[in-house]
């Protein structure tokens, strides 16, 4: 079966637009409602946090208590209020579990609907060789291959545990790529952040696996402020993936979460995305609200961060998965995939910022508008003084089905060295009747062909995803443009 | 097998079919002559369902369906093929996963189960074999900076492998060498059969000395003006429209 038939007869099974809308109960345990000082002290004592992290917490959420909010993007939405949400909830669960078996069967069914399988047996049992962390709402509940990846040196944790394990580590790079006050929904996740996946790989290790955290939005009115921290040392290698999905639920709910890679030299970084939290109905009522800010710190001579990210999801997408280029001869790519069909919005884009010597960046972005969403490609690149011949590459391609649907592109270029060269290539196009037509004559239906052209439309960024989530990725394509043309 | 009866098609406002009538049994080939403008290509994507091509009277029925208003898939699953006079390019869709995609949905549409990627597999590289194509075609993306005989090739082959009831050729054969002139026709005489119809378009009479038709039509200003046997097209080979469209006229 091919993937896009594959994706037509699941839709069709589940007759519903979104798979992952279910909601699983189970009993968790919440902070107050709203954000203070208060609120913050109860989720670092709940997670037993340090001294030091506390403190950092609330010098975060003084600093965000004089920040505004940005409204520069090309979004527009109601104003949040930020006392109206739950900023804590974890599934109840008398201790922590020691292992997968100790995990709430209810929690693993849930993750077994999304299709992450956890249980380590399953997963040995030639499903995938990916290890996971899953966190559900605020916390992680379960981390598997632990022993394998424990073998090569490799540690992978929820960033809880790490803080408990790996203090140094964690207090050295915490807040080192994204400082504290970088900007207003930074500042946020730094108060109030509950849980995410931290990842050190030693030096010259090449981790063996894939690395894959899932997200999953379960509560209502709960954010989720996930923090994820990722340190490749001197020569090593570790491909990420993370992957999102939520609840149907007629509410907003706010995600806010800050993602830091930093790789030192002749390391590796490669972060990929399947970003499905729960885009809201045809007429725009609930959605996430997804404010993210991911930044990769080529420290390194040679160093290297490759983005990739599939955004199909969220009411409203703000997000510039950023690479700061310091280590001479370091590169940094984004390929990024972004569709919005009926009332979505999507604001996303990188920022590229070239330091060092002979620095290079390459930028693939194909954004899809269907519906009456809006999509805005929104990308900085910038030579500094310092960054002699540094190239970067720009492709930027808007592809729109229907006619009450936007794209837009806003491409910044700063250059402060002469030797730099800076190359930006941008189209927009409908989808070509002629190539649907075709489709349809071999028998292909309407939309399923509309899966198959913008499938191939995406071809260039999709096949940087790891394989295993590649054909994912693609019904997810499908998917999320069901109900756009016809 | 293929009726037509007064059909009238307009595209943007102007009628192009002004009344045809054509009929095509079973196990005959049928070509179809006429000059250009004349409406061939709108009779070819007219039958096909394209979008555009307004129904204004008359009626067509493929195996004794109408197909009038039906999508252009489900004529495509009634057994409908169109070998395209412009094949189309869809980038970063490989050959392999479009028949693969096409095959199935066909087969789902008529109610058989999806072949798997093995059985798949089999067919296609028996297909190529036959028709004499390189696999690597099916690794680039469809008709992606392909050459005119390439895309043509690529046309019959997917006819080949969708086995439809009744083809439609627009003008495969121009911009063919001679040697890809017969892999083209050898690859349509070998989809000839009692229960097959196929419509050929054309402009030339070399194309029908490798495919040899039953009937002749001719087809000018919407309309069949003239038919007769084979004998019609090397006639008008002879000598051009002219004298024909006059006689017609008169
Ligand atoms: N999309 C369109 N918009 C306007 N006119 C059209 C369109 N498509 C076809 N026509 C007109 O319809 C008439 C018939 O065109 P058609 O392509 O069917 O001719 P044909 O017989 O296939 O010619 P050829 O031998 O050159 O392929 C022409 O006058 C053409 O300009
Ligand atoms: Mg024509």
């Amino acid at each position: 079966m091919s993937a896009t038939a594959e994706t037509i007869a699941d839709v069709e099974k589940l007759g519903d637009r979104y798979k992952y809308g279910f909601v699983t109960e189970i009993e968790s345990e919440t902070a107050p409602k709203g954000l203070s000082e208060d609120v913050i002290r109860f989720i670092s004592a709940k997670k037993e946090e340090p001294d030091w992290l506390l403190e950092w917490r609330l010098q975060a959420y003084a600093k965000w208590q004089k920040m505004t909010e940005p409204n520069w993007a090309k979004l527009g939405y109601p104003p949040i209020d930020y006392q109206d949400s739950y900023y804590y909830s974890a599934p109840k669960q008398k201790d922590a579990p020691k292992s997968l078996d100790e995990v709430d069967p209810e929690l693993l069914e849930t993750y077994a609907k999304l299709g992450i399988p956890l249980k380590e047996q399953e997963m040995l049992a030639g499903v995938r060789n990916v290890a996971v962390d899953a966190v559900f709402d605020s916390v992680s509940v379960a981390t598997t291959f632990k022993a394998k990846l424990a073998e090569a040196g490799v540690i992978f944790c929820s960033i809880s545990e790490a803080v408990r394990e790996y203090p140094d580590l964690v207090r050295k790079y915490l807040g080192s790529v994204v400082p504290q006050d970088d900007n207003f929904f930074a500042a946020l996740n730094c108060a109030v952040y509950t849980d995410g996946s931290f990842v050190y790989v030693p030096k010259g290790v090449k981790c063996p696996m894939e690395l894959s955290t899932y997200f999953r939005i379960n509560a209502e009115n709960t954010g989720q402020f996930e923090r994820t921290l990722i340190i490749a040392d001197e020569g090593s290698y570790v491909s990420y993936l993370e992957g999102c999905t939520a609840p149907m639920r007629d509410e907003n709910q706010l995600h806010a979460a800050v993602v830091e890679l930093v790789a030192h030299k002749d390391a590796e970084i490669k972060y990929s995305t399947v970003q499905n939290w729960y885009p809201g109905d045809e007429n725009g009522k609930g959605g996430i609200y997804n404010f993210v800010t991911k930044r990769a710190l080529c420290q390194g001579d040679r160093s290297k961060v490759m983005w990739t990210q599939v955004e199909t999801g969220s009411a409203i997408t703000w997000k510039y998965p950023s690479c700061v280029l310091q280590g001479d001869d370091s590169q940094g790519e984004f390929y990024s995939v972004a569709i919005a069909n009926n009332m979505q919005q999507a604001d996303t884009g990188t920022k590229m910022i070239h330091m060092g010597k002979r620095t290079r960046s390459r930028i693939i972005s194909k954004g899809i508008s269907a519906g009456r969403a809006q999509n805005s490609y929104r990308g900085l690149v910038k030579m500094l003084p310092s960054a002699d011949k540094g190239r970067n590459f720009t492709q930027c391609d808007s592809l729109l089905i229907g006619d009450k649907c936007g794209a837009h592109t806003f491409p910044y270029i700063e250059s402060q060295n002469r030797s730099a060269r800076v190359e930006h290539e941008a189209t927009t196009s409908k989808i070509s009747e002629d190539q649907l037509f075709y489709c349809r004559q071999r028998g292909i239906g309407e939309e399923e062909a509309v899966a198959l052209v913008v499938n191939g439309f995406c071809r260039e960024v999709l096949q940087q995803l790891p394989m295993e989530f590649a054909v994912e990725a693609q019904k997810l394509v499908g998917i999320s443009l069901e109900g756009s043309v016809g | 097998m293929l009726e037509i009866n007064d059909l009238r098609v307009s595209v943007e406002g102007k009628q192009i079919l002004k009344g045809l009538n054509l009929s095509v049994p079973a196990g005959e080939v049928h070509a179809i002559m006429g000059p250009n403008g004349a409406g061939k290509s709108t009779l070819a994507y007219a039958l096909a369902g394209r979008e555009g091509y307004e129904h204004e009277g008359g009626s067509a029925k493929l195996l004794g369906n109408s197909i009038i208003g039906l999508d252009p898939e489900d004529r495509a699953a009634l057994g409908l093929f169109l070998a395209f006079q412009y094949p189309v390019e869809i980038p970063g869709v490989a050959g392999m996963t479009f028949l693969k995609t096409a095959l199935n949905s066909m087969r789902v549409a008529r109610g058989q189960e999806e072949l798997s990627a093995l059985d798949f597999l089999k067919l296609v590289r028996e297909r190529l074999k036959s028709l004499g194509i390189d696999e690597a075609m099916l690794k680039r993306p469809v008709n992606v900076g392909f050459s005119g005989g390439e895309k043509k090739r690529n046309e019959v082959l997917q006819m080949a492998m969708l086995e439809p009831k009744f083809c439609v050729l627009d003008e495969t054969d121009s911009g063919l060498d001679i040697d890809a002139l017969k892999v083209v026709a050898d690859g349509v005489n070998a989809l000839r059969s009692p229960d097959r119809g196929m419509l050929v378009i054309t402009h030339y009479q070399r194309l029908l000395d490798y495919i040899k038709p039953d009937r002749v039509h001719v087809l000018a200003s919407g309309q069949i003006v003239k038919s007769g046997g084979p004998e019609l097209a090397l006639q008008l080979e002879a000598e051009g429209y002219g004298e024909l469209l006059k006689e017609t006229a008169a």
